[in-house]
């Protein structure tokens, strides 16, 4: 496999904030990798330092084998710019020239366009798309280039569903005609619906990096409630993660499977009330995953 | 060459992206040319003086370099600085000096088309005249004496907000318009302005360009005020671009 954006040892600083704690991270050509953590873990900091955007406070990052500030190591690689950035003035088939016109090899405006849902517009300046009309668009503008290597920094925060399958659809279509894609998102179901590779990240450190299934066997934990005089007890059945103490008898648990959890419950015999079971949000699976109460995750750190 | 190439396409998109807003180029346009026809044009003891309107037609010439530099650097950084689209257009496969020089020519272009009326309306209804080469060598002191105003631009740029930066900008110019005589000739000032007038960029790069097209002295201080203009306005520039690099990525 041919690795195609490296970081080794990378430390940034910005002031006294550590935004990436001493990362290394190989990115190999083929798959589709997602970067998933929390707001303010590093996601969007790895992105630019692979983009040249920023230096490492320390350690070496590599493009294509060179140095990423060099421009001419960016021929190949993909980006999207943040949906308030687009020139309003200029319309969108303006906007795809413009970008296009840096690359030797490019895709022609009308059939970029037509990949991403964008012929009818190319006339309309970019300032009277909607909100998704303009993901496309930034999302369409990584791939004008025939890029191998694609960073997306949240490409659908802030979409509606229809909107979010259609963008993923088109990422889908061009990682098949080659394109390698780095896709960071806070949504685990972003993530599941793309990736192949995982890898997430808090606090600026890599805490896991596995495939789809690993990762999500470590964060895609199930969140119970109930009271109970035995807390101690319950705290102490297996599959259990974490144990919260709630005001009083009450208590929070993170469980891996909740109907392993509770078949275990009834069967011990624990007397409890007012159970309630949801999904753990991600950020509380990542608050399981750094506080490294379990030795399955510690090991995986 | 590509990146000469790239620099044409900068320019290309920036002067497009301006062109967008035309009350945007008004003010550099319009304005200069239209303070010929108000002030000077109904004048006729100004107008009918080839020596006067010639120097009145360079103090409009130097006021529209003035008007473009300043918006067109103050605004467009504060602007650029307030919006993600710099920081994706880096991540292209440009060198860095493509986005500068884009933004150098696509002001100087802008520069120079706002001095067209100016010149064409001073020749037509004013007694304003000079040979061609003598026009030609006052561009090019007009490109010199411009330089402070292009840093002025710069500094307000990465120093606040866009909508402040639009009311600086304004202030600036019409102070270093009148302090500087471009809109009534220095003789015409008091003497405290006129002392006052002298240290003032605008009012050297009037005596300079003057000198460039009709010959005569070159007072010490024009040039000496010039120079430290220049490196003055050059070094706070770049300073605040420094400082800024810090600040934007906190």
């Amino acid at each position: 496999m041919t690795t195609l954006a490296a970081l080794d040892h990378v430390t940034r600083r910005y002031g006294d904030v550590l935004a990436v704690d001493d990362v290394s991270l190989e990115i190999e050509a083929g798959t589709i990798l997602g970067l998933l953590g929390p707001n303010g873990a590093g996601k969007t900091t790895v992105i630019s330092l692979i983009q040249g955007l920023r230096r490492p406070t320390s350690g070496t990052v590599t493009l294509f084998g060179g140095n990423p500030a060099d421009a001419r190591n960016r021929q190949s690689l993909g980006s999207t710019p943040q949906e308030t950035a687009l020139p309003t003035t200029l319309r969108v088939g303006e906007v795809i020239d413009f970008v296009g016109a840096h690359f030797a090899d490019r895709v022609p405006t009308p059939q970029l366009a037509t990949e991403f849902g964008l012929e009818s517009m190319l006339r309309r300046q970019t300032g009277s798309l909607s909100g998704g009309q303009k993901r496309r668009l930034n999302v369409a503008l990584a791939f004008v280039g025939h890029p191998k290597l694609v960073l997306l920094d949240e490409p659908t925060t802030g979409l509606d569903v229809d909107a979010r399958h259609t963008l993923w659809n088109a990422l889908r279509s061009q990682h098949e005609r080659g394109a390698t894609v780095v896709v960071t998102s806070h949504y685990l179901e972003e993530i599941e619906a793309l990736a192949q590779r995982v890898v997430v990240m808090g606090e600026g450190r890599i805490l896991a990096d596995d495939t789809l299934r690993g990762v999500l066997d470590q964060v895609g934990l199930r969140w119970v409630r109930l009271e109970s005089a035995d807390l101690a007890g319950i705290g102490a059945l297996p599959g259990v993660v974490r144990v919260e103490p709630g005001s009083g008898s009450s208590a929070t648990l993170f469980v891996r499977d909740s109907d392993a959890f509770v078949t275990a419950l009834v069967r011990s015999g624990i007397a409890f009330r007012h159970l309630a079971v949801r999904g753990a949000t991600l950020e509380e699976a990542f608050l399981t995953l750094t506080a490294g109460a379990d030795a399955a995750v510690t090991e995986a750190v | 060459m590509s990146t000469i190439r790239l620099t044409m396409v900068h320019t290309k998109y920036n002067l497009l992206e301006t062109a967008r807003v035309p009350i945007a180029i008004i003010g550099g346009l319009v304005f200069p040319a239209l303070s010929l026809m108000f002030f000077v044009v109904p004048q006729r003891a100004v107008a009918n003086d080839p020596v006067f309107a010639t120097q009145a037609v360079i103090s409009l010439a130097v006021f529209a370099l003035l008007v473009n530099s300043l918006f067109g650097f103050g605004l467009n950084i504060s602007e650029a600085r307030e919006k993600p689209w710099d920081p994706y257009l880096r991540t292209l496969p440009a060198p860095g000096i493509c986005r500068v020089l884009a933004q150098v020519f696509s002001t100087g272009a802008l520069g120079l088309v706002s001095i067209l009326p100016v010149i064409v309306i001073g020749a037509l209804f004013t007694e304003a005249s000079a040979p061609a080469w003598r026009v030609i060598v006052g561009m090019v002191a007009l490109a010199i004496a411009a330089l402070p105003f292009m840093f002025l631009g710069i500094c307000i740029g990465y120093s606040m907000p866009s909508k402040a930066a639009i009311a600086v900008v304004q202030v600036v110019m019409f102070a270093l318009a009148f302090g500087g005589g471009l809109f009534l000739p220095p003789f015409l000032f008091a003497d405290w302005l006129n002392t006052l007038s002298q240290f003032l960029p605008s009012r050297h790069a009037r005596e300079f360009v003057i000198w460039a097209v009709q010959g005569g002295d070159l007072e010490p201080w024009v040039w000496i005020g010039i120079l430290f203009w220049t490196i003055a306005s050059l070094a706070l520039a770049l300073f605040l671009f420094r400082r800024d690099e810090g600040r934007r990525y906190r």
